[in-house]
């Protein structure tokens, strides 16, 4: 099954040059410069407290970085909002699952696709045809989108907090999707499966990036995913970027296995 | 031990049986059956007058009961729907009845602004407006006012909101009060402090003549009118692209915006939709009792129409109208009509109106125990509860199979 997005595109491309963000004393990101380009499935690595969810806030604007510059295509996006970002062409997933946990699966994906809706204050209140013709079509592609994640269909009227954690995990996918992203972040969308639904998981992630014309941004722990399903690799310690460039190149360079494994003596 | 577990075990089956009969009861039931009750329980509140005395006390109750969902639906927006815990709500029961008081009386008098009312009322010095226009002006007032007091406030988060909206609400008191040396031009002021404006106009509605006391029931269909238009609203709001946004910003705040919901401003429009309810209901009050009056605007107000939130079940619009009748009947009902000489027959000395609060208090604890979520709660919290009752009953099984272990070692 496929799925068509009739929005234009938006900006493809996104670039971090220098990015600082302190919390007090702490520098959490220090000087981190990342290419993404377009339709390409770039990682970002590291140990834990490298600074890689950091990175990913300061992306989708909930962090404002302390210094350096965020760009998206030619644009800069350094300060704006997270919501304006959103309907730029960014969408997100988060380490612990952030869905509406009162809300039916359905209706997370609805929320997913905000700002591709029209309908303002007077618009719901009188709810012209238009209106409805919008709630209608929003309703139909949030199930396209539930079943393109491979959500069983007895699950979309179902309370997010009730679904078991795989579901989760897709429904979160299908809302990031539902907003028409041209780039998406996942942050260890593995995080919690067994190596046989991270493998499909990775296969997944190649068929979005392909059938969706999608340009992927993935958080990873999962040295096997970002080995394999990766194109370039960015490595993250205490705040600094190590290293970068082609997987098995990554895999190879001194300071990465010192990061992981320590200092051999 | 085990004799304390049996009545919970039997309040669980009980409540398993309950919902199997609900169950039931749905499945004979066609599915038109709610609608077709909504239209009996409106055509019952249409006709209601006829069965009561045109200005019995009970007719008077129910007014104000009405004009009490009215403001428990606005506050329902704002604390159930878009969850911001607004304590200072009677900032616009002020500027609602001040609206009433301002277009609907001779307050202003060097002005001479006469708007479709009645014929004596044309020939009166002072601003008289429609009673509908007022009351358009009074939601109005109270929308942008919303929006000043929205737009520094709502930039912060949780408990600090309520801290500052409860700033406001009293600011609002303060300035009601002192309004009265606050001069506005040719001797005119901006309030009547605590002596209140008084005679201000009673509805006029062409062909209908002007609302007296002595038949209540045009107030009450006016009421039941401005309930059914606030109900209509809060429904559609609910079920739209806006409502979602703010249950999606009440339930996680960072997912919401990041799937580019504009946080500040859809928190706005939550406020001052709340806040225009607010205000149409006080002009409604303003007239209804016939004065605007500062020291109608006290705290304890804020704190009864969110008692009747929370008494009928947050988020939850049928809960909101339940919740407004309910505590509308007691306090000007039951307490004072029915209740307050009981103390007497038994030969105390006081009289029920003189502890009210405390009844108040001693209810909201009995709900919170009995029922947390609320009388009609929400769909979907009354799913979260049932489910977390389901937890519960898994962890009262536990212990059981623990304590036969036990016994059979």
């Amino acid at each position: 099954m496929t799925i068509e997005t009739e929005a234009p595109r938006a900006i493809a491309v996104m670039r971090a040059e220098h990015l600082v963000k302190e919390f007090g004393g702490l520098v959490a990101v220090d000087d981190v410069s990342l290419d993404v380009p377009q339709h390409s499935i770039v990682s970002v690595i590291g140990p834990n407290g490298a600074g890689k969810t950091t990175v990913f806030n300061m992306f989708t604007g909930l962090y404002k970085p302390t210094a350096g510059r965020i760009l998206l295509g030619d644009r800069d996006v350094t300060r704006t909002r997270p919501d304006i970002i959103t309907s730029l062409g960014v969408a997100r997933t988060f380490q612990n699952i952030r869905l509406f946990g009162a809300m039916t699966a359905l209706e997370n994906v609805v929320v997913g696709r905000h700002t591709r809706m029209r309908a303002g204050l007077f618009g719901s209140i009188v709810r012209p045809p238009r209106v409805r013709r919008e709630e209608r079509e929003v309703r139909e592609r949030a199930g396209q989108l539930l079943t393109y994640v491979g959500l069983r269909e007895s699950a979309f009227d179902q309370l997010a907090a009730q679904l078991p954690y795989g579901d989760q995990r897709r429904v979160e996918i299908a809302r990031a999707l539902a907003s028409e992203p041209t780039v998406l972040l996942l942050d260890e969308p593995t995080a919690g499966m067994n190596p046989q639904e991270s493998a499909a998981l990775t296969a997944f992630m190649r068929k979005m990036r392909d059938e969706l014309n999608l340009t992927i941004l993935l958080i990873e722990h999962d040295m096997k995913v970002v080995m394999d399903v990766s194109e370039r690799v960015t490595v993250l310690d205490h705040g600094h970027k190590i290293a970068e460039g082609p997987p098995e190149e990554v895999r190879a360079d001194s300071r990465v296995i010192e990061a992981y494994l320590g200092t051999p003596r | 031990m085990s004799t304390r577990r049996e009545p919970d075990k039997g309040w669980g089956e009980f409540r398993a049986q309950m919902r199997e009969w609900r169950a039931a009861i749905e499945r004979v039931l066609p599915p038109w059956w709610t609608r077709a009750a909504l239209g009996i329980l409106l055509a019952f509140a249409i006709v209601l007058p006829f069965f009561f005395s045109v200005s019995s006390g009970f007719m008077n109750a129910t007014i104000i009961a009405l004009a009490y969902v009215v403001m428990s639906l606005g506050l329902n927006i704002v604390v159930g729907f878009a969850g911001l815990l607004d304590l200072g709500y009677v900032a616009f029961y002020a500027l609602g009845a001040y609206s009433l008081g301002w277009f609907g009386s001779d307050f202003f008098f060097k002005a001479h602004v006469h708007v479709l009312v009645s014929g004596v009322a044309s020939h009166e010095i002072g601003i008289h407006l429609n009673f509908l226009l007022i009351l358009i002006a009074a939601a109005m007032i109270c929308a942008v006012a919303g929006i000043i007091i929205g737009l520094p406030t709502l930039r912060l988060r949780g408990d600090y909101i309520a801290i500052v909206t409860l700033a406001f609400g009293e600011i609002i008191g303060v300035v009601a009060v002192n309004g009265q040396s606050v001069h506005v031009g040719g001797g005119m002021t901006l309030t009547a402090g605590n002596l209140g404006i008084s005679a201000v106009d009673s509805p006029y509605f062409p062909g209908i003549g002007v609302f007296n006391e002595l038949d209540l029931r045009p107030w009450y269909w006016l009421a039941l009118g401005i309930v059914l238009f606030v109900l209509f609203v809060n429904v559609r709001l609910r079920d739209s692209r806006l409502g979602r946004a703010w249950v999606a910003l009440r339930e996680d705040e960072v997912a919401a915006v990041s799937m580019g919901i504009p946080s500040v401003r859809t928190k706005l429009t939550a406020y001052s939709m709340g806040a225009a309810f607010g205000g149409m209901s006080g002009a409604f009050f303003g007239t209804y009792f016939t004065v605007v009056n500062a020291d109608q605007f006290q705290f304890g107000f804020s704190i009864f129409i969110l008692a009747m939130v929370i008494i009928g079940g947050l988020g939850s619009i049928p809960g909101a109208v339940a919740g407004g009748l309910v505590l509308g009947y007691i306090n000007y009902y039951l307490i004072p009509d029915v209740l307050n000489n009981l103390p007497s027959k038994f030969g105390l000395n006081f009289q029920v109106t003189e502890i009210e609060f405390g009844i108040y208090g001693f209810l909201l604890v009995l709900v919170m125990i009995l029922r947390p979520q609320g009388l009609i709660p929400e769909r979907r919290r009354r799913l979260e509860m049932t489910s977390q009752i389901g937890a519960q009953d898994a962890e009262l099984e536990e212990p059981t199979a623990t304590q036969t272990t036990g016994v059979a070692s």
